[in-house]
């Protein structure tokens, strides 16, 4: 009852004197786990020799059973970010974190089990599924709280919150290749050891962020904070989450996710083979692998960036940028290639995968314009749906055109 | 009714929060930053 009662929303509203300025830590310990979804492939390799140690054995598991592990976690993201997206808005950011880390930790203790007792289908169910349904609720459990302690940058901060999730991937892909090599012997490959020192790493740094967060008391404004005036696109009023889905406007911006992820996965997972094809000799293996992790960095930096510039010169005019900017930055990629200029291309890819990170993170605080503050939460739920669709059909449409 | 000014929470918390999250995070993008030269290399 005890602990049940400290995860109550009640118990997170914050006592006059708090700083804001906790809460954004508080939702970067969240994402910065969940973020180790995008480092996930760093397993891969050593799962296929499990068995063969030195290479793949005929019971190894393959490459491609290895591929459905992320995309069910992407889809169980998007299906959990939905259905539980009201529970998280009504029951509080505290008992939303609370649960997530449970669930991450618990999917990297089944999977660890999975591993060792060699049953791929154990590790779908753990990493896949309940990993899923903690990127889906750990996701989207600071948003709302973080727009309602900026209502003067809802952009910055919901920004550098998602900036995590882009971020994880940088602290989980070399501590997770540091714990393979500490845990791999001649005769064992370290997997499911790794899988449970991060189960309980990021439990441990989940539930720091669920007990420093708190929601602010109602009716609290910034110091100064004067609403501005009504304006044409943001909104005053709070939209109820099923009168959201009726309108337009929501499915306007799925589509716009859902293609802005689709955009992302075509050009992450191509950019290697593209920048070698098209500069023989002039980039390398090694430096293509350099200009992925580089477009990394830009992926994560964006996602801070253009929700803050977005702050400044609204919503629907950082989409309008992201449109115009990108579609003559695509058509400038193989006047780069044909004049040889190995910079202008970098360039040109760096700045298309900041808007693809910014396209992510200014979606929240658009949806606060669009519905108010409210039940933004759970519309940001629903709207994740399409990174879901996305993440099942955009490798299908990237790979067939 | 307004932020009363910080009272609540000190500064040594602030630290403590940033650095808990900033931390790892600064250390990874340093090492990708860092294999990431091997672009103009």
């Amino acid at each position: 009852m005890g602990l049940l009662s400290f995860l109550d929303r009640d118990r997170t509203i914050a006592k006059p004197g708090f700083s804001r300025w906790m809460v954004p830590p508080a939702a970067l310990c969240v994402h910065l786990c969940i973020g180790q979804a995008y480092a996930y492939s760093v397993f891969n390799l050593p799962m296929t020799k499990l068995i063969g140690i030195t290479q793949s054995a005929p019971n190894d598991w393959k490459l491609t059973q290895l591929g459905w592990i992320f995309s069910l976690a992407i889809f169980f993201l998007g299906v959990s970010s939905a259905v539980f997206g009201r529970w998280v808005e009504e029951g509080g950011p505290r008992k939303a974190m609370f649960t997530a880390a449970l669930c991450w930790a618990g999917g990297f203790f089944i999977s660890a089990f999975g591993v060792s007792i060699h049953n791929l289908w154990i590790i779908y169910l753990g990493y896949g599924v309940l990993g899923g349904i903690a990127l889906g609720i750990g996701y989207i459990s600071p948003v709302s709280t973080l727009i309602k302690w900026f209502p003067d940058r809802p952009g910055m901060a919901t920004g550098m919150a998602i900036m995590g999730f882009g971020g994880g991937a940088f602290i989980a892909s070399p501590l997770s290749v540091w714990l393979m090599s500490k845990f791999t012997t001649t005769s064992h490959i370290g997997v499911a050891e790794t899988f449970i020192v991060l189960g309980v790493v990021y439990f441990f740094f989940m539930i720091v962020g669920s007990i420093i967060v708190r929601v602010p008391a109602p009716g609290w404004k910034p110091e100064g904070y004067v609403a501005p005036a009504a304006k044409k696109l943001i909104t005053r009023n709070d939209v109820f989450v099923y009168d959201a889905l009726k309108t337009p406007q929501f499915w306007l911006i799925w589509w716009v996710l859902c293609l802005n992820v689709t955009a992302g996965i075509g050009v992450l997972g191509q950019a290697s083979a593209m920048s070698q094809e098209m500069f023989p000799g002039h980039i390398t293996p090694v430096a293509a692998a350099g200009f992925v992790g580089l477009m990394s960095l830009f992926n994560m930096g964006g996602r801070f960036c253009w929700a803050s510039v977005s702050d400044y010169i609204g919503r629907r005019n950082t989409y309008f940028v992201f449109m115009v900017l990108g579609f003559a930055l695509y058509c400038t990629v193989p006047y780069a290639g044909s004049i040889g200029s190995v910079v202008l291309f970098v360039c040109c890819f760096l700045v298309i995968i900041s808007m693809y990170g910014g396209g992510f993170s200014t979606v929240p605080a658009y949806l606060r314009d669009m519905y108010g503050t409210r039940y933004v939460g759970a519309i940001h739920g629903l709207l994740l749906t399409a990174w879901s669709a996305a993440g099942v059909f955009g490798p299908v449409l990237v790979n067939c055109w | 009714m307004t932020n009363q000014n910080q009272q609540g929470t000190t500064t040594t918390q602030l630290v403590l929060a940033w650095g808990f999250v900033g931390i790892p995070l600064v250390l990874g993008v340093l090492q990708t930053l860092v294999n990431s030269m091997k672009l103009f290399q």
